[in-house]
Parts: structure tokens; C-alpha cells; sequence
């Protein structure tokens, strides 16, 4: 009985400690949501404060929700975080320039995890919350699986980083960055067009869209230029530690040049195994290797002389990209990377698209999409990643890709 | 000479599995169960060190100890908390409790070190071994990840078989009744297995990202599998089946990938283990079961 | 109904169940109470109670653990998806989606045929390593296959969509990692319940059948069951197919509600098989309708926690850690009868009262 007894006590004991383990968290959640809260409204205070006539306005005109999807979570967190970050400051910065229209703007990011099934239950949870467009999703295949429901919704979708062509075959969906063939065509053609190499080596990621995908078109473009592919190295999502292999193949190939259609996140880590293994090589990449200098406590000198093709350079000196940056490591405490970049001008080319058609709050989705589907057209936004970007129907964007080399650590235009 | 350089690329990435595999096999072979939550600690053993080192700018060995503590006491807490309560439950549940903790590890990681991928300053500061004119590189670390491994193995080996504790597991892991009947602490017993595993998880860590220098909350989940098989490879519970295993699986791994096809090298090392495991059901220095009717 | 065994009872209560839930989420979506975020859940619930209860086939059943059902789902997502999209626009949509299932569920069961017949051979966790390892496998060449269609007949590659040598007016099939794009909508709630029911009469039928009692028998003493003459591997194979079969079915639902399918490490990885695993140890190993229930309640739990943003993965760890301990610790198992019977015991006392 007493045994029974001590037994009982220790079980209602652990229940207890999981109730209270319970408790701890939840109440560290709320904390978290009124500290938000009170940010948001501090910041509206603020707002209010600084223009008094515009406040006024913003009340009359509503909210305009803006839903966003991507990775939040997973190892493809670093992206959608990123997009989610970028997204959000725009949304801040037109907020306290008075909104779009009077309204104010509010974005919900959701967690999709890189699975297509979560990403549609991301896009209906939105749905659920009164989103009016999406700002999603941030990558390729979540993007095309969304895609099939916003069509049957008719709701307005931006994807800033979705590159796979398919993307955007529905008339409703839009792109902020380059397509992965525009980008595996115009990597070629500069390597070729300027000399960089006569003996090119790829590595790429088999298992990723996007990096398979610029792979595909660098190499059927290479057939037209002035150099040859001596190796093509792939790796998968689950092997992406180790690239001795194939650093060594471009080794023995005889490779002057490595092309790299990956992720800055891999790319570090080969750009340290080719200068532990003695591989001196030029390195050549798209926009996917921005952000390999900001990776924290990344050696940058093993990045020099690395060229890239990006739309976007952290460390550029335009106003727009210094005071964005600013305004991101202040609030989250890292340099922006391309995806912040796309976040951010997605935003506000929802909102240039969005002050063309005269959007107003009391539109349904489906006005709004249609809408916005015409006014896409006739645009041109001056954003992070590109200047006078504008759209034709297909959805593409048209800007310049530009091809910078690391020096000294920074980016360089080439 | 390709083949020599990958040869040795393929050992340097097999003696990362290896000591991740001791690890792994220590647990299994004593405490009985899948410890999926292992490769999250030993993420959480490069994070300690990372921030010890990058960011407080301690003596890298300093770094290893406090990050080995850290992981002792993360180890014995998971025991105490998610696996013990389970004790004398099914397996399975115990083995999907250790998938919550790993989720859960992960998803601190992720909320306290944020997403981003951290590089990892590496701590073997050795030289590099150059051969034949710098034609064929060894790094440092892959030289001390082998030793080290070698010594963990042995050392592993000694305490259980000499150590009166060391003992004690070996009864606890044949029999927990009858131990507890012959005056063994069960629980304690468990409890110094999953500290030594736990320490050992941090030192793989360490070990792991110099080599691989990337640190991301999700780190240790493909490496924790792959020495899973190896563990598994080289007849699990078996400490020196657990080195072999780790080493074959690298260079198993490296070879296919640089003559057959980078694209199904996982395929290639799966489809391997698979056949090693039908010629020798239990691995390759697995103890056969004897079965009682 | 008193002639009724217990055990058809019981069945019966588990189609009532499938049957009341699908009647009333009906009812629910037509008088316009459902959110679209549960709307959109109701064709993955299918899909995850389908697999939950072919995975309970191999682990309750059976008896063997199984990491790799997550390979049998994309084989029948990825062969399903194939045949849909190759004749998208040749079959009536009811018809093709028909076939789709039986050829997914069949490529499944061929599959799960050829892996059974090594795996099965082996024991405990090394036999859930074999099939993690197949599964992987499969995960890893289906990233690799690249397959296309045109005038000239079936291309087929393992390098890359360049070495197909396709024409112009060829279609790809599949695109290495970019899978299957484009595969008709053709899963729905209504089907998806049916399917449900299917399964649940294939696997209570078996359950009850000679062959499933042949396979219990086999769980419990597999000494004992060999030395009264039942042959091992037959049955074991019989319930290992049946169970791939099955999962293959819920792949051919996964496939047919997304427009675009990839073999990723989420979604037909170790970590789906793990997942399908938590789904029938958390709904109880061998019972059938708690795999249901668990399968509906851990899909919904993660959306459902969307509002909670950052902590919303960490919440559900702890949630799941703790739902563990609270099903399967002796301790808790012990405390729970304790306040059963308190609480019955209390009755008893207002009543006396």
C-alpha cells in the first residue's frame, strides 16, 4: 500500500511537472505574443505620432493582408526566414509611410517546412485568416503546388524566389527573381563571352530544383560557347557534408574554373574542402552563392577572387540597399542575404502593382486579382535586386543580372 | 593516385561516422534502445563550442570540456525526463519519444541559434600532411578524428570489460532483472551509459564540424543516421564493429560516389549494408542471439 | 445484434465511426462551418489513416517493425502520378483516377513483394534498418530517374533530362528532382473515405482471416507457430505486401491532391516513415482505430498550432514527448486507472447518495 501510495505520488508529481512544463512554455509564448503586440503597437503609436493627417487616412482605409509562405522551419529555414525578414520590413517601412492606398498593411508568414502538403495547408490557414494576396512561396515546388490553388481561388501570387519555370504558368502568379534557365543561360554565356575558362567543372545538387534545374541550361548553352565541361559532380539534400569527390574529379579533370548553381550554405563548405585539398581554381556562381560572405564566422578570404552573378550585393552603396540592410541587422541581427532582398521587393511590388490599380480594402480577392494581374504589366519598380524592373503576362521579371567578384571581401562589379 | 586521394577522403569522412557510431553503439548495446535523438546532441556539442570559442574567445580545449559537460548533463536530463519514465514500456515508444527530443533539440537549436548556417572555426590547428609534392593532402583533422576514435574505441572497450561499472552495463544490458537482483543500480547504470555517450556525442561534434565546418540546427541529423548504419553495419552494440563500420561506410560511400554515380551513392551504401546484413544477419561483428525455445 | 461476436462489433463500431465522421464533416462543410485550412486537411487525413493502418498491418500484426513505408507510398504516389499525367487527357477523369489506384497499389505491393523477401529474413531492429534502408533507396532513384515521352516512345534516363535525346513535342514525366508536375487533381474527400473503408475491410478481414491468425500467430511464439506447421515466410510475406500495397494506395491519394510531387526527405523520407510509425504507436500498436484517430489528431496538431509562429514546432515536440509518457509509461498507465476508478468510484457514491 505504501509502495502504491509512493508511486502515486511520484506519478502525480511528474504530472504535475509536465503541467507546469507546459505552463512555462505556453506563458513564454504569450510573453512573446504581447512582446509583439506591444512592438506593433508601439509602432503604430509611432506611426500615428508622425503623420497625423495620414493616421487618419489609415483608419479610413483598412488593412490589406498579405499573406507569405516558406520554410520557417526544417533545412530550408534559412531561406524562408529570410524572405519572411525582408518581407516584413517592407511592410513596416510602408506602414510608417502611411500604408498603400490609406491602408495598413499586414503580412502573416506561414511555416511550409518544404513540403508541398504544408504548403497548402500554409496557403489555406491564410485563407482562413482573410489573406488577399500571397507573397509565396519561397521555393520552387511549394510555389507550383500553391500555385494550383490560387488559380482555382483566383487570388494574386509573387513568389520572390520561386525560380522553376513552372512557377508562374498560371496567369495569376508573378516572380520577383530570375528563372533558373535565364540564370543557367546567362552564367554561360558569361564565362564564355569573357574568357573566364576553356575547362569548366559543375557541381550541383541533383536533388534541387533550382540548382539542377540552372545545371540543365548551363549545360545546353555551353554546347554554343568557347569552352568545354571536363566534370559534373552532383551531390543530394542528404550528402551535402562531404564534396571531396568531386572537387577531386574538377581536380583531375584539370578544371580552371568550378561552377557552382548551389546554395551559399554548401558552397562554403566546398570552398574550404578545394583550399584544404591545395585545389586553386576560379569559382563561378549565380545568386544562390550571395550571402557566403556573411556567414558567420566564414574565413572570407577563402571567397576571394569567387565571381557571381547576383542581382543583389549586400554591401552595395545605393540608399536603398544601405538603409535596408541597416534596418535588417538592427532588427534581426544578421546581414540580409538575396532571399531578404526578394522578400523585400516583392512587397513592394505589391504595393506599386497594388497604388496602380487603385486597390481598396473593401475589394474581394478575386477583384483584386484581377486587378493587380493587369496593372503587373505596366509597372517598373526600382528594388534591391534590380532597377526599372518590370513584367510581361508570362509572370517573368525582365532586369539585368549583374556579375560581381569578391575582393578583398566584398563584392566588386565586374 | 585518384584513387589514393579518394581512398583517404573516404576515411576521413568514416572516421567522423565512426566516432559518431560509438557513441550510438553504446547506448544501444547497454540501455537497448535507438537513441535517434544522438545526432541533436551532438549538433548541440558544436553549437556549445562554437559560442565558447567564436563568440567568448575561449582556449579551443577549454571549449571541448565545457562542451562535453554541457552534453553530460543534456544526456542524463533526456534520460531522466523522456526515456526513464518508459522503462519496462515497448520499445517502439521509447524509440518515438526519442524522435520528439530530437525535434525538440532541433527546434531550440533553431529558436536560440536561428537558422542560419554558422561557420565553424576549426579547432585542429594542426598542419596538413602533404605527400608527393602536395599531389595527395591528409588534413589534420582527419588524422586526429582517427586516433581519437582508436583511443575512444579502446578505452570504451577497457572500462567495459575491466571497470566494475563497466561491468555492471554488461550485466544491465544481458538482463535487467537479474542485475537488479544481484544488487546492480539499474538506473544509475543506465544513467552513466547515456553521460558517456552524451560526452562522447560531444566530442563527434567537435570532430565533426572542423571537418565539415557547418553548423546549422539540423547538422546532426544525416550524420546521426549514417553512423546509425554504420553502428548498425559493423554489428551494433560491438564497440570495435562500430569503428569498422563507420570507416567501411565512408570509404564505401566516397569510392561509389566517385565510380559509379555521385547521384546514388546512398543508394549504392544502403543497398550494401543490405547485403551485409543478409550474409551476416547480425553485422559483421555481431553477436549471433542464441534462441530459446 | 447479440448474436454478433465482440470482434464484429467492434469492427463495426470502427466503420461507424469513419462512416459518422465523413456524414457529419459533410454536413459541416455544406452548411459552410468548416475552415478552408481543415477543408484542405481532409484529403491528407485520408492519406495518413490509409498508411497508419497499413503500417499497424506490419507493426501490430505482424510484428515487425518497418521504417520504410514511406518508400512503398512513393512508389504508388510516383507510378500512379506517371500513368495519370501520361493520360491526362486520354481517360474520363472517374476511369483514370480507378486505374491510378490499382496500378499504385499494385507497383506497391510488387515492391513491398521483392523487398519482403529479404528483409523478412532478418530480426528486430535489424530488419527496421533494412527497411529504412530500402526506403532510402527508393527515395534516392526515384531523385535520380529522369523519364519523358514523345513520338519516338519512352525515354528514359538516370543522369540527367539532357541525355533523354527527347523531340520537341515530347512530354517529361518525370524530372529528376523535380518529380511529377502537373498530375490531375483527382483526390477528394468522398473518394478518400471510400478508400478508407476499403482498407479498413482488407485489413479487418485479414485480421480475422486464417491467414491473419496464421500471422498473429506467428508474432506471438514464431517457434511455436513453425512447429505446428505454419510457414513462416509465406505469411509474414502475405501481410508485408498486403500492408506495402496499402501504402501504396495512400500515395496514389497524396499524389493526386497536389499538382506537383517531389521525393524530398520530408515527405517520403526516413522522417515520413518515422512519422507514420509515431501515428500507430501513439494510436496503440495493433489497434486499428487508434491509428485513426492518432493518424487525424498528430496531422491536425502541427496546423493547428500555427498560431503560436516560432514556437510552434518546439510546442509540438513537447506535445508529443508528453503524449508518449502519458500512453505508454507504466507509471502514468498505473495512475490513470488509479483516477478511473476514483472517479467511477465516486459515481458510485452519488449514486448511493
Amino acid at each position: 500500500m505504501k509502495k502504491k501510495m509512493l508511486s502515486l505520488v511520484l506519478a502525480g508529481a511528474m504530472t504535475a511537472a509536465v503541467l507546469t512544463g507546459c505552463g512555462s512554455s505556453a506563458s513564454t509564448t504569450s510573453d512573446a505574443a504581447t512582446e509583439t503586440a506591444a512592438e506593433t503597437t508601439e509602432e503604430a503609436a509611432g506611426t500615428e505620432e508622425s503623420a497625423d493627417a495620414e493616421a487618419s487616412a489609415e483608419t479610413s482605409g483598412g488593412t490589406f493582408k498579405i499573406g507569405g509562405i516558406g520554410p520557417l522551419t526544417g533545412g530550408a529555414a534559412v531561406y524562408g526566414n529570410a524572405a519572411m525578414n525582408g518581407s516584413q520590413i517592407a511592410v513596416d517601412e510602408i506602414n510608417a509611410a502611411g500604408g498603400i492606398n490609406g491602408m495598413t498593411v499586414e503580412l502573416n508568414f506561414q511555416d511550409d517546412e518544404l513540403d508541398a502538403e504544408k504548403s497548402v495547408n500554409a496557403y489555406n490557414a491564410l485563407k482562413d485568416w482573410g489573406a488577399q494576396v500571397l507573397d509565396g512561396c519561397v521555393t520552387s515546388a511549394c510555389s507550383i503546388a500553391v500555385s494550383d490553388k490560387t488559380a482555382q481561388d483566383q487570388m494574386f501570387q509573387i513568389t520572390p524566389s520561386g525560380s522553376a519555370v513552372e512557377c508562374v504558368a498560371n496567369d495569376n502568379a508573378f516572380r520577383i527573381c530570375f528563372s533558373d534557365p535565364n540564370q543557367g543561360i546567362a552564367s554561360a554565356q558569361y564565362i564564355g563571352e569573357n574568357g573566364l575558362a576553356t575547362k569548366v567543372a559543375v557541381i550541383y545538387d541533383s536533388s534541387d530544383v533550382y540548382s539542377s534545374g540552372i545545371y540543365e541550361k548551363f549545360v545546353a548553352e555551353a554546347a554554343n560557347q568557347p569552352f568545354e565541361i571536363v566534370a559534373a559532380g552532383a551531390f543530394t539534400a542528404d550528402n551535402k557534408t562531404d564534396f571531396s569527390v568531386q572537387l577531386q574529379q574538377a581536380k583531375d579533370a584539370g578544371a580552371d574554373l568550378v561552377f557552382l548553381p548551389i546554395y551559399y550554405t554548401e558552397a562554403s563548405l566546398i570552398l574550404t574542402q578545394a583550399a584544404d585539398m591545395g585545389f586553386d581554381v576560379a569559382f563561378f556562381g549565380c545568386d544562390g552563392l550571395d550571402g557566403i560572405l556573411n556567414v558567420e564566422n566564414f574565413d572570407a578570404t577563402l571567397a576571394e577572387g569567387v565571381m557571381l552573378l547576383t542581382p543583389f550585393a549586400a554591401d552595395a552603396t545605393d540608399d536603398l540597399t544601405v538603409k535596408f540592410v541597416s534596418a535588417y541587422q538592427e532588427k534581426y541581427g544578421e546581414t540580409p542575404n538575396q532571399f531578404a532582398a526578394d522578400g523585400y521587393d516583392t512587397i513592394y511590388t505589391i504595393k506599386a502593382a497594388a497604388e496602380k490599380a487603385g486597390i481598396t480594402a473593401d475589394m474581394s480577392t478575386e477583384e483584386i486579382c484581377a486587378a493587380l494581374k493587369a496593372a503587373m504589366t505596366e509597372i517598373s519598380v526600382d528594388g534591391l535586386t534590380g532597377e526599372g524592373i518590370t513584367w510581361d503576362a508570362s509572370g517573368e521579371p525582365t532586369k539585368a543580372p549583374k556579375a560581381v567578384v569578391i575582393k578583398d571581401g566584398a563584392y566588386t562589379a565586374m | 593516385m585518384s584513387f589514393i586521394a579518394h581512398l583517404i577522403n573516404g576515411i576521413s569522412l568514416g572516421s567522423v561516422y565512426a566516432l559518431i557510431a560509438l557513441g550510438y553503439t553504446m547506448v544501444y548495446g547497454i540501455a537497448k534502445m535507438l537513441n535517434f535523438a544522438h545526432g541533436d546532441v551532438i549538433m548541440i556539442g558544436g553549437y556549445v563550442v562554437f559560442v565558447t570559442v567564436s563568440s567568448m574567445g575561449l582556449n579551443p580545449l577549454l571549449a571541448i570540456v565545457i562542451s562535453m559537460a554541457v552534453c553530460t548533463v543534456l544526456g542524463v536530463t533526456i534520460e531522466r525526463v523522456a526515456y526513464k519514465p518508459l522503462r519496462g514500456a515497448s520499445p517502439l515508444a521509447v524509440l518515438i519519444t526519442a524522435i520528439g527530443v530530437s525535434y525538440f533539440l532541433q527546434n531550440i537549436a533553431l529558436l536560440v541559434f536561428g537558422s542560419d548556417t554558422k561557420a565553424f572555426t576549426n579547432v585542429v590547428t594542426l598542419p596538413n600532411l602533404e605527400l608527393f609534392d602536395g599531389q595527395l593532402v591528409i588534413k589534420s583533422v582527419t588524422i586526429v578524428t582517427v586516433v581519437v576514435s582508436i583511443i575512444i574505441m579502446v578505452g570504451l572497450t577497457l572500462f567495459v570489460k575491466k571497470t566494475k561499472i563497466g561491468r555492471a552495463m554488461t550485466a544491465v544490458s544481458e538482463d535487467k532483472g537479474a542485475a537488479q537482483l544481484m544488487g546492480i543500480n539499474v538506473n544509475g547504470t543506465i544513467a552513466v551509459t547515456f553521460a558517456i555517450g552524451s560526452a562522447l556525442a560531444a566530442i563527434a561534434g567537435v570532430l565533426l564540424c572542423s571537418a565539415y565546418p557547418s553548423l546549422t540546427p539540423y547538422t546532426g541529423s544525416m550524420p546521426g543516421i549514417k553512423a546509425f548504419v554504420a553502428a548498425v553495419f559493423g554489428g551494433i552494440g560491438s564497440i570495435p564493429g562500430a569503428f569498422i563500420g563507420g570507416i567501411l561506410l565512408g570509404v564505401i560511400e566516397n569510392l561509389s560516389k566517385a565510380y559509379i554515380s555521385s547521384q546514388l551513392a546512398d543508394a549504392i551504401v544502403f543497398g550494401i549494408l543490405i547485403i551485409v546484413l543478409l550474409v551476416k544477419p547480425t553485422g559483421l561483428l555481431g553477436k549471433k542471439i542464441q534462441e530459446k525455445v | 445484434m447479440k448474436k454478433l461476436s465482440k470482434t464484429t462489433k467492434n469492427n463495426l463500431i470502427t466503420y461507424g465511426m469513419v462512416i459518422l465522421a465523413y456524414i457529419i464533416v459533410q454536413i459541416l462543410v455544406a452548411t459552410g462551418h468548416v475552415s478552408s485550412l481543415v477543408q484542405g486537411l481532409l484529403v491528407p487525413f485520408c492519406t495518413y489513416v490509409i498508411v497508419a493502418i497499413a503500417l499497424n498491418l506490419t507493426v501490430g500484426i505482424l510484428g515487425e517493425l518497418s521504417l520504410g513505408h514511406a518508400g512503398f507510398m512513393c512508389v504508388g504516389a510516383f507510378t500512379s502520378a506517371v500513368f495519370s499525367l501520361a493520360f491526362k487527357d486520354a481517360l474520363p477523369g472517374g476511369l483514370r483516377f480507378f486505374i491510378a489506384i490499382l496500378i499504385g497499389a499494385a507497383a506497391a505491393a510488387l515492391v513491398g513483394f521483392l523487398v519482403g523477401i529479404p528483409v523478412l529474413r532478418l530480426r528486430g531492429d535489424y530488419l527496421a534498418i533494412v527497411t529504412l534502408a530500402f526506403g532510402e533507396i527508393i527515395k534516392n532513384i526515384i531523385n535520380a530517374l529522369y523519364l519523358g515521352v514523345d513520338s519516338n516512345g519512352i525515354h528514359f534516363s538516370m543522369k540527367d533530362a539532357m541525355s533523354l535525346n527527347m523531340e520537341p513535342d515530347g512530354l517529361m514525366l518525370i524530372k529528376g528532382a523535380q518529380g511529377v508536375t502537373g498530375t490531375p487533381h483527382d483526390s477528394n474527400f468522398t473518394v478518400g473515405v471510400i478508400l478508407i473503408l476499403v482498407t479498413l475491410f482488407i485489413v479487418l478481414n485479414f485480421i480475422n482471416s486464417r491467414t491473419g491468425r496464421a500471422v498473429m500467430s506467428i508474432r506471438d511464439n514464431r517457434i511455436a507457430a513453425e512447429s505446428v506447421g505454419i510457414n513462416i515466410t509465406k505469411y509474414k510475406l502475405i501481410a508485408f505486401t498486403v500492408s506495402a500495397s496499402l501504402a501504396g494506395v495512400a500515395g496514389v491519394l497524396y499524389a493526386h491532391n497536389l499538382s506537383t510531387l517531389n521525393a524530398l526527405p520530408k515527405n517520403f523520407g526516413y522522417n515520413m516513415s518515422i512519422m507514420i510509425l509515431v501515428f500507430v504507436v501513439l494510436g496503440g500498436i495493433g489497434n486499428i482505430r487508434g491509428s485513426i484517430i492518432a493518424a487525424v489528431l498528430l496531422t491536425l496538431l502541427p496546423e493547428v498550432l500555427r498560431g503560436l509562429s516560432d514556437y510552434r514546432m518546439l510546442i509540438y515536440a513537447i506535445v508529443l514527448i508528453v503524449m508518449m509518457i502519458f500512453n505508454w509509461s507504466p507509471n502514468a498507465i498505473f495512475f490513470r486507472k488509479r483516477l478511473a476508478q476514483r472517479f467511477l468510484g465516486n459515481k458510485k457514491a452519488e449514486k448511493e447518495a
